[in-house]
């Protein structure tokens, strides 16, 4: 798995808000267009690239983007 | 492995119930309590592809049940001495005791030696339920069976969620020893997801008590723990996994190209969750007729109803091939693949009076 991959797909769900404000060190619940429907867009994104499937739980445990990253990498192990 | 795979019977017809009421979500208020202070009225709409819905505070679902089973016997032709069973699949029952089958049997009219059962299932109940009452009848044993599937008014008072809209069905199941197809079945259950969904006071486990009033946030609404709990994210992510791999699996395992049907009936989740669903199937668009925009979640009534709202003129008496998967609560799914010929009744719209309402103690 591949991090910049996984945050042009992560930003990919975003509408509104460019490219450049996503890094692995992103804190994606401060982005202002962040929402649940994001959060739901997400989960699909990483269902269909990953084929992993996240729990709400998993959502709402991490921080930036790198922490997803490595909960969708453990969970895929 | 729960395949199942139903011989020597068919679905005669299929009719539904509905509150004449109508209301639209465009006119709640964000943060009134039914919606999520997290979103306007606009984008609940556009993310539930729910705008109205039929509600009423009075009829119950087996009153919608009730009326949808009286103009089914009536279309079929069926007499009512001729019926040997009725199952009734809801979450809303009349009562807490008795259940509501046994209620049905006697305001239908029917025998008294009739097989009347209730089951507790939700969004995967009519396919749960079709596999009950097709395998009563495949024996010939019982010939004529009454299935009763939906979800309307609610056990306590409160704003209904406005994802939700009251419908009830009603199934005709016959012994067909003639029939030359199958009822082939695929069937799951999660019990580790049991609070995705769940009313959290009442049963047993957590009895009723004066504080199950007491208003709390979940999930950024205000809701008491007589309502029903559901943790959205959870939810969704079972239901993108949940569905396509139990369609997956049943033609797999009966060997049969998947594509090759004509509909594909699932139950009416959220738009979201269906899109979604229906783009990992790679199905085309247009054998997937949806319902959510006019009625929303009706629970166990969704497939059925959708045969009577959206497809009617194409299958009705038609030889058609459908796949049918209902996934939720429970966590509970079931897919369901066969091909009929059934007769569908018009949808009932049933009056808010008096006459409507089942037995009252």
């Amino acid at each position: 798995m591949d991090i910049n991959t996984f945050i042009d797909n992560f930003a990919g769900q975003f509408d509104d808000t460019d490219r450049s404000v996503f890094t692995a060190e992103t804190k994606f619940r401060e982005i202002d267009e962040w929402s649940s429907l994001i959060a739901l867009s997400i989960i699909a994104m990483v269902d269909e690239e990953y084929d992993v499937t996240l729990k709400g739980e998993d959502v709402k445990g991490a921080e930036t983007i790198q922490d997803l990253f490595n909960t969708v990498q453990s969970k895929k192990q | 492995m729960a395949f199942l795979s139903i011989k020597n019977v068919r679905i005669a017809g299929i009719a539904a119930g509905v509150p004449e009421n109508i209301v639209s979500n465009l006119d709640l208020k964000s943060g009134d309590g039914a919606i999520s202070e997290n979103y306007s009225p606009e984008a609940f709409v556009e993310l539930t592809g729910v705008k109205e819905r039929r509600v009423s505070e009075k009829l119950c679902t087996s009153d919608l049940c009730f009326a949808a089973a009286e103009r089914l016997i009536a279309d079929l032709g069926w007499a009512k001495n001729e019926i040997d069973a009725v199952i009734f699949v809801s979450q809303t029952a009349d009562y807490a005791l008795p259940a509501t089958a046994c209620i049905l049997q006697d305001r239908l009219g029917l025998s008294k030696e009739t097989y009347a059962a209730d089951v507790t299932l939700g969004c995967s109940g009519w396919v749960y339920g079709l596999s009950y009452a097709l395998s009563l009848a495949q024996g010939g044993y019982l010939k004529k069976v009454l299935l009763c599937c939906g979800d309307a008014k609610r056990r306590a008072p409160q704003q209904m969620d406005p994802l939700f809209g009251c419908a009830g069905t009603a199934t005709a199941i016959e012994y067909a020893p003639e029939a030359t197809g199958s009822y082939d079945f695929h069937f799951g259950a999660d019990g580790s997801g049991f609070d995705a969904i769940i009313i959290p006071d009442s049963g047993s486990r957590n009895q009723v008590k004066p504080e199950s009033f007491a208003m709390h946030e979940f999930e950024g609404k205000q809701m008491h723990s007589m309502q029903t709990h559901m943790k959205g994210m959870d939810v969704f992510s079972f239901g993108i996994t949940a569905a396509p791999k139990s369609v997956k699996k049943l033609a797999e395992h009966f060997g049969f190209d998947y594509q090759s049907y004509d509909y594909f009936l699932f139950h009416q989740a959220n738009m979201k969750m269906n899109n979604m669903i229906v783009k990992k199937l790679k199905l085309d668009p247009a054998k997937v007729p949806s319902e959510m925009y006019n009625f929303g979640n009706t629970s166990s009534a969704s497939i059925p109803l959708l045969m009577v709202t959206q497809i009617r003129d194409q299958i009705n008496g038609r030889k058609t091939k459908i796949i049918g998967c209902g996934f939720g609560v429970g966590l509970s799914w079931g897919t369901v693949a066969f091909e009929e010929a059934i007769q569908i009744s018009e949808l009932v719209e049933v009056k808010d009076s008096e006459e409507n309402y089942g037995y009252k103690l």
